[in-house]
């Protein structure tokens, strides 16, 4: 038929900085980044990397609750989050403590948040975020309500909100990307597109050839990027964040990416759903060896800058733990007090009553 | 004073609010230019811009979101759902979202925000405008449920509502919005969520109820003292919390209690009031605690409203029945 729309099958071309070699293939975008900013980005994503594996080891000896691991992701979360100022507002999914933590959640907070303890949760004043979202694709609609906020105020920052592969299928996200697009909202809209929704692959999910082009549905500009890039990711959020800020609407990133662990540490297996050649393939893009080779070809870093901050962060797992371990534990007391400002009759009964219980 | 409709009642709450506190937001579909479907936003956008009264997009889980987010920018939002059948779409955003948001955030976050929705039997709406979904909405701890039946009510209810600063649900009963005409000051001024209220005195047996059932249960109480049984008629005004002080109060004085909700007999409000009344008051009751409700089928097509919903007649059978125990 004539009249019927051939785009469907457009690609949108995947956006890329540096190869799998570190090798810079697209110049024109290279973001003008100073060699002590490259710097921080490595030792960034060198720091998360070994938080994820220490966590997970933490989870293993039953020491930390709910955990989903970040390992491969850490060009999208990390190179995303640097594009940021620190006004700015992030709503994150529950595998975006990293770009909490990087914002300025304690680490012992966001280990309290794993074990399930509301301190965990409880931003400090100055950091402007939500705690972690665990329903899929609830952030987006509450995204587009914080960016146009601050398109209101009148300020100069963003409001960015992550989500995965799967969260694209939520009808929250149609409605996210949409509203934002309508009130011309200051928001980034963040898709890592890890290929597996828990266990179901990218291709099952949609039939649209990518996650990007679902942004042209909302009248939003959109982008695929090598999500294994910290460079690319860099570029493309700092982007979306100037043209939001300049009044010029919403962006969407889809960031092509990998979870080398499983979805979360409460029994996922991703053997049953992906194979060892495939996690060898993803392996070779690995956004840690990519951008170290980088650094490297600049003499910017070295073995021994790299177990530094090893060494720093363990140090500091080990510091952050045990104050985590020590927090006060929650009483029901506590969960009362925070339903309200002030206490219904109902609940002032209650509080009477487990303060009797409590003190027992 | 002024006589006003409980609709006009509303619209003037919210330009009293408006004006009062520039973080007012009024929003939702409909709202802006066309002042809502049933007129409840008339005039707002006019008189305060469209950065203040404004149209969303047609998507009721986005405006629970919007509202959120709006409140984390520190605006004091008021959205519309156009009708409360519509709430399926939005329960994340109302229960799974902004009824727990100060409470997952430990209180670095709060949610002051006042969903609006029109409700309720009798006025021959399609599926799902017409259902009483309170109950749903007070099973949610960290919600608020209001339910005006006056134009007096209605004004002073919803300005604390707005006023609140944690989340309230606030339910019209579209039956009530142009049947009747009732004195509203002019101005500010507000009435206490989680306070009821005693509609008409009366020593012999108590009706506790909200919204349209009010007016029933008034006309019923009429009927009722031509045969000599004096009735209490106890408006909840907000049914979660349920005030039970202003409950047991007349418990204690009349000994026996119908309650009565248009909404279906299952779970409900009408189940927790009985409930609250025999953990608290049973030695003080001479007769069962009986309920007046819908029965437990889905809302009825409009054509049977009138065989379907609790009337005036079921309210009268229902109290000679605890009178004659």
């Amino acid at each position: 038929m004539k009249h019927v729309l051939e785009s469907v099958e457009s690609q949108f071309e995947m956006f890329q900085i540096l190869n799998e070699d570190g090798k810079i293939v697209n110049k024109d975008d290279m973001p003008d980044l100073s060699d002590d900013e490259l710097k921080e980005l490595m030792r960034r994503m060198v720091y998360t990397r070994i938080l994820d594996q220490r966590s997970i080891a933490l989870n293993r000896q039953g020491r930390l609750g709910f955990y989903a691991p970040t390992a491969g992701q850490e060009a999208s979360q990390l190179g995303s989050h640097f594009a940021l100022e620190k006004d700015d507002y992030i709503l994150p999914g529950y595998r975006d403590v990293p770009q909490l933590i990087w914002h300025g959640l304690p680490l012992y907070q966001a280990f309290l948040f794993s074990k399930g303890h509301f301190h965990g949760n409880q931003m400090p004043e100055g950091v402007n975020a939500l705690p972690p979202q665990i329903i899929i694709g609830a952030q987006y609609v509450q995204a587009a309500g914080v960016g146009l906020g601050l398109k209101m105020r009148g300020k100069k920052n963003v409001a960015i909100t992550y989500t995965g592969d799967g969260g694209t299928s939520q009808g929250d996200f149609y409605e996210g990307i949409n509203f934002a697009g309508a009130y011309g909202a200051h928001n980034i809209f963040v898709v890592q597109n890890n290929g597996f929704a828990i266990s179901v692959p990218r291709e099952k999910q949609t039939a649209a050839k990518t996650l990007a082009q679902k942004a042209i549905a909302a009248g939003i500009e959109g982008i695929q990027v090598d999500g294994m890039d910290v460079l690319a990711v860099y570029a493309a959020t700092k982007h979306a964040r100037e043209r939001a800020i300049a009044g010029e609407g919403p962006m969407l990133i889809e960031t092509i990416t990998y979870r080398y662990g499983p979805h979360t540490m409460a029994g996922d297996d991703p053997t049953r759903y992906r194979s060892a050649d495939l996690d060898t393939e993803w392996e070779k893009k690995d956004p840690l060896v990519r951008f170290r080779k980088f650094l490297e070809g600049k003499k910017l870093w070295s073995e021994e800058e790299e177990n530094q901050v090893i060494e720093k962060a363990k140090e500091d797992i080990k510091e952050a733990i045990k104050k985590a371990d020590q927090h006060p534990k929650q009483k029901v007391t506590d969960f009362i007090s925070n339903m309200f400002e002030t206490l219904p009759s109902n609940l002032v009964e209650q509080m009477e009553e487990y303060k009797a219980k409590e003190s027992k | 004073m002024a006589q006003m409709t409980m609709i006009q009642a509303i619209t003037d709450a919210l330009r009293v609010e408006l004006k009062n506190d520039e973080n007012v937001l009024v929003f939702g579909e409909d709202v802006g230019q066309n002042g809502g479907v049933f007129r409840a936003t008339e005039g707002l956008q006019k008189e305060f811009g469209e950065d203040r009264v404004f149209d969303t997009p047609l998507a009721e889980s986005g405006i629970g979101g919007l509202a959120i987010g709006l409140a984390l920018q520190g605006y004091r939002p008021v959205p519309e759902i156009q009708f409360f059948g519509f709430v399926y779409e939005v329960i994340d955003s109302i229960s799974g979202q902004m009824a727990r948001l100060r409470y997952r955030s430990g209180g670095t976050h709060t949610a002051p925000i006042t969903v609006r929705s029109p409700f309720g039997g009798g006025v021959h709406t399609p599926e799902l405008h017409a259902d009483s979904l309170e109950g749903l909405m007070a099973q949610q701890p960290g919600l608020k449920v209001v339910i005006p039946s006056t134009p007096y009510d209605a004004k002073g209810l919803l300005i604390s509502s707005i006023r609140d600063n944690d989340p309230v649900i606030y339910l019209e009963h579209m039956k009530l919005y142009r049947s009747f005409r009732g004195e509203v000051p002019e101005g500010e001024y507000t009435i206490e969520l989680g306070k009821a209220d005693v509609k008409r005195e009366g020593k012999d047996v108590t009706i506790v109820t909200y919204g349209a059932m009010v007016h029933a249960s008034l006309k019923a109480a009429e009927e009722l003292e031509k045969n000599g049984i004096d009735v209490e008629v106890i408006d909840l005004r907000t049914v979660s919390p349920i005030d039970m002080d202003t409950i047991l109060e007349s418990v204690k004085k009349t000994n026996r209690v119908v309650v009565v909700q248009e909404a279906q007999r299952q779970a409900g409000i009408a189940a927790n009031v009985v409930a609250e009344i025999q953990e608290r008051a049973i030695l003080h009751l001479e007769a069962p605690v009986l309920r007046v409700t819908a029965p437990d089928t889905v809302y009825p097509f409009s054509e049977a409203e009138e065989v379907w919903l609790p009337n005036y007649n079921d309210i009268i059978e229902k109290v000679n029945t605890v009178v004659n125990f």
